[in-house]
């Protein structure tokens, strides 16, 4: 067990390193950078009067003078040493906090959604293979196929067109106007819960389908197999031969997908969020990435990676204890 | 469980059994994809889907660009069959009137005005796939220059409906491209990494857990931000085909490589090794076939979430750009509340989304039931 959980240790080191390089490396795809634009911008606002040496100043100053290995070392050794992600030039600000502000409604959101799609389609699914082919199955697949199709952003937008019909205003953002700037308070908390469910249950729907149709399929299979059969053959009581074999079987991969269901919900929160304006990460690392807000993109993408390399590295612990074909492997 | 010998099409019990035993492979899967009901209602909508895009000039009753300043954000029009006892389709009429207070423009059917409809009708010429000159259209307007707009107009007066059949066109097949990159993508690197092992594997599920646990859609932003805006519209759509399939091929090399680890023990694996078949041929004629089922879900599986992301991008204007129009173009109008409540209808193209995604799911439930017969 501690060999396999070391092992699982070092790749995880190894993927967030990569994920370094990567989000490191994609914010610097685009052609120009954040100094290129303002200088643009300056130019333009003060007739052209903008000289090379001021350029380069202005280039200097935010270190985009130095190659592309030497902005990267240099920006590791910020965040690791002094937990500093740099400056976000759109916001004035420090990029570290405001990522903070925003990360933990992200997660919260997110592994709400988790959780949801957990709890509907584990009864649903079990329920679904062995009661295969009758109504409930139907209606089941029904609602499973139509989470599936609907896509998270069509499902705000038709959200927000029917609020707005009903009660005459669109329901944005996740606080109602009198505690949006108001200081954390019980009052708000609620508040927040209150506006929190929508956005839960559209960024979950579409994961809770394809939940539901992975353990029926899976669990479809393994009911055919000979030793449900012997189980059954040696006088165990429905309910025992299901819990107690086939449906221990198809967690397998119910668990393991804990690890690519989240960066499916972050991505899903995201973009709900862009369209219903919650105050997430969602909005502003979209924002950064449009205007060029190099640090504060590439600290988003790299805190949402991380996060959901370690909630995956959970998952594989979780899995290997459940399953002991793959501790002892 | 010998479902495919109670097939109650079949007659006699004596003569299915026979009819069983010898039938093919894929006779038996025809066999239960046809009991799947749902599954071939999503194929045959599909076909029909794919019909309409090989001839959407013909059925769209207006080209995609064709705008008409006068009937900006029209209502849709419903579809009349009987006036006066006898059988001549018509819709009604538009006519507007100024808000007294906001002056604004708004549109109301005006039931005197009858303009007639026909199938088949001559209308604007255009040219089938670009080269073949045709003037009739499926259904339209008996004179031409008459408003008919079943699902409403957009912003500059164009028909919604006729938008959405064409942005068919662009959606359905980027989706194809994509199918085609990730089949060849995952099972080859599947494959590769469920058959030969050690540090190949290693590399390739390396590789994978990356992709995999990078959130997508940050890093499909970033990706498409860089496509230049001097680019043709040609080589967008082959670049956003490429990003999509660039982080979808993962899922499909990890069903393929668990298949593998499980059949590499398998006794006529090793009796094929013995003979000395090489690993192509081991892929191709030994395992493939036996998990087709695994990759015919996965595939299905995938296209609707490759449809999916090309119309998120497009909608949040970082995918495919005007003057292509896809379903995502179409609902990023459709982006603020306010434009929302007052033209609904301009989420129609969301409809559409939703029915072809629908259908390829029930699809590919019925093909995934279908390919393992023998279950």
């Amino acid at each position: 067990m501690w060999t396999f959980i070391a092992r699982r240790m070092a790749s995880m080191l190894f993927t967030i390193w990569v994920i370094t390089l990567v989000s490191f490396a994609v914010i610097q795809l685009p052609p120009g950078d954040y100094a290129s634009d303002m200088i643009s911008r300056m130019r333009q606002n003060s007739g052209g009067a903008i000289s090379p040496e001021l350029e380069a100043r202005i280039r200097a100053q935010y270190g985009l003078d130095q190659p592309f290995h030497m902005q990267y070392f240099f920006w590791m050794r910020d965040i690791l040493t002094r937990g500093d992600f740099g400056y976000s030039f759109t916001y004035q600000r420090d990029a570290g906090q405001l990522m903070w502000e925003r990360l933990p409604m992200s997660f919260a959101l997110s592994f709400a959604a988790l959780l949801i799609s957990w709890l509907i389609a584990l009864p649903f699914g079990i329920y679904s293979a062995v009661k295969k082919y009758s109504l409930v199955d139907y209606s089941l697949n029904a609602l499973a196929f139509a989470g599936l199709a609907v896509p998270s952003f069509l499902l705000a937008l038709i959200f927000l067109f029917i609020s707005y019909r009903f009660t005459g205003r669109a329901a944005l953002g996740l606080f109602s106007p009198e505690f949006a700037d108001a200081p954390w308070s019980w009052a708000r908390v609620q508040d927040m819960l209150a506006h929190l469910w929508i956005p839960t249950l559209i960024v979950g729907l579409g994961s809770t389908a394809g939940l539901i149709r992975t353990m029926r399929a899976n669990l479809s299979d393994e009911l055919n197999k000979p030793y449900v059969n012997t189980a059954r053959a040696k006088g165990l009581s429905e309910t025992r031969v299901l819990i107690k074999y086939p449906v221990r079987h198809s967690m397998h991969p119910f668990i393991s997908m804990i690890g690519w269901l989240l960066p499916t919900l972050v991505s899903g929160e995201a973009i709900v969020s862009i369209v219903l304006n919650l105050p997430t990460s969602g909005p502003i690392l979209y924002g950064a990435l449009m205007a060029e807000d190099m640090f504060l993109a590439a600290g988003f993408i790299l805190m949402l990676s991380v996060l959901t390399v370690i909630g995956a590295f959970v998952s594989d612990l979780l899995l290997a204890w459940l399953d002991p074909r793959i501790r002892l492997s | 469980m010998q479902t495919t010998l109670a097939n109650p099409t079949l007659p006699q019990p004596a003569e299915q059994e026979s009819r069983a035993e010898v039938a093919s492979q894929w006779k038996l899967m025809w066999w239960k994809f046809r009991k799947h009901k749902l599954a071939v209602v999503g194929g045959v909508v599909m076909i029909l889907a794919y019909i309409v895009v090989a001839f959407c000039e013909f059925f769209a009753p207006w080209l995609p660009d064709t705008y008409n300043n006068q009937y900006v954000y029209a209502p849709p029009q419903t579809l009349h069959f009987f006036r006066d006892g006898g059988f001549a389709p018509h819709v009604y009429g538009y006519k507007f009137e100024r808000d007294p207070q906001s002056f604004k423009k708004t549109w109301t059917i005006d039931e005197r005005q009858i303009i007639p409809v026909g199938l088949f009708v001559r209308g604007e010429p255009y040219q089938l796939w670009s080269f073949i000159p045709m003037d009739r259209r499926l259904i339209g307007p008996q004179e031409a220059d008459q408003p008919f707009f079943l699902v409403g107009t957009d912003k500059n007066g164009r028909d919604v409906l006729s938008r959405t059949i064409f942005s068919a066109r662009v959606s359905l097949t980027v989706c194809l491209v994509n199918v085609f990159l990730t089949l060849i993508l995952g099972i080859a690197l599947g494959g590769l990494s469920g058959l030969v092992g050690g540090w190949v594997d290693g590399i390739i599920q390396r590789v994978i857990d990356v992709l995999l646990s990078v959130p997508q859609l940050p890093i499909w932003l970033a990706l498409a931000s860089v496509v230049p805006l001097s680019w043709s519209p040609l080589q967008v759509y082959f670049m956003i085909t490429i990003i999509i399939s660039l982080m979808s091929w993962t899922y499909m090399a990890r069903v393929v490589r668990g298949k593998f680890l499980s059949l590499r023990e398998e006794d006529f694996i090793l009796a094929a090794r013995l003979d000395g078949v090489g690993n192509g041929r081991l892929i191709a004629r030994h395992m493939l076939p036996s998990f087709m089922s695994h990759v015919i879900a996965s595939i299905t599986l995938a296209i609707p979430g490759m449809i999916l992301a090309e119309t998120s991008l497009s909608f949040l204007g970082v995918g495919l750009r005007p003057p292509i129009v896809s379903w995502g173009v179409m609902l990023q109008d459709a982006q603020k509340v306010a434009t929302i409540a007052t033209y609904p209808w301009l989420l129609f193209p969301g409809l559409a989304v939703v029915l072809v995604v629908l259908a390829l799911n029930f699809l590919g439930d019925g093909l995934r039931d279908a390919a393992d017969p023998y279950a």
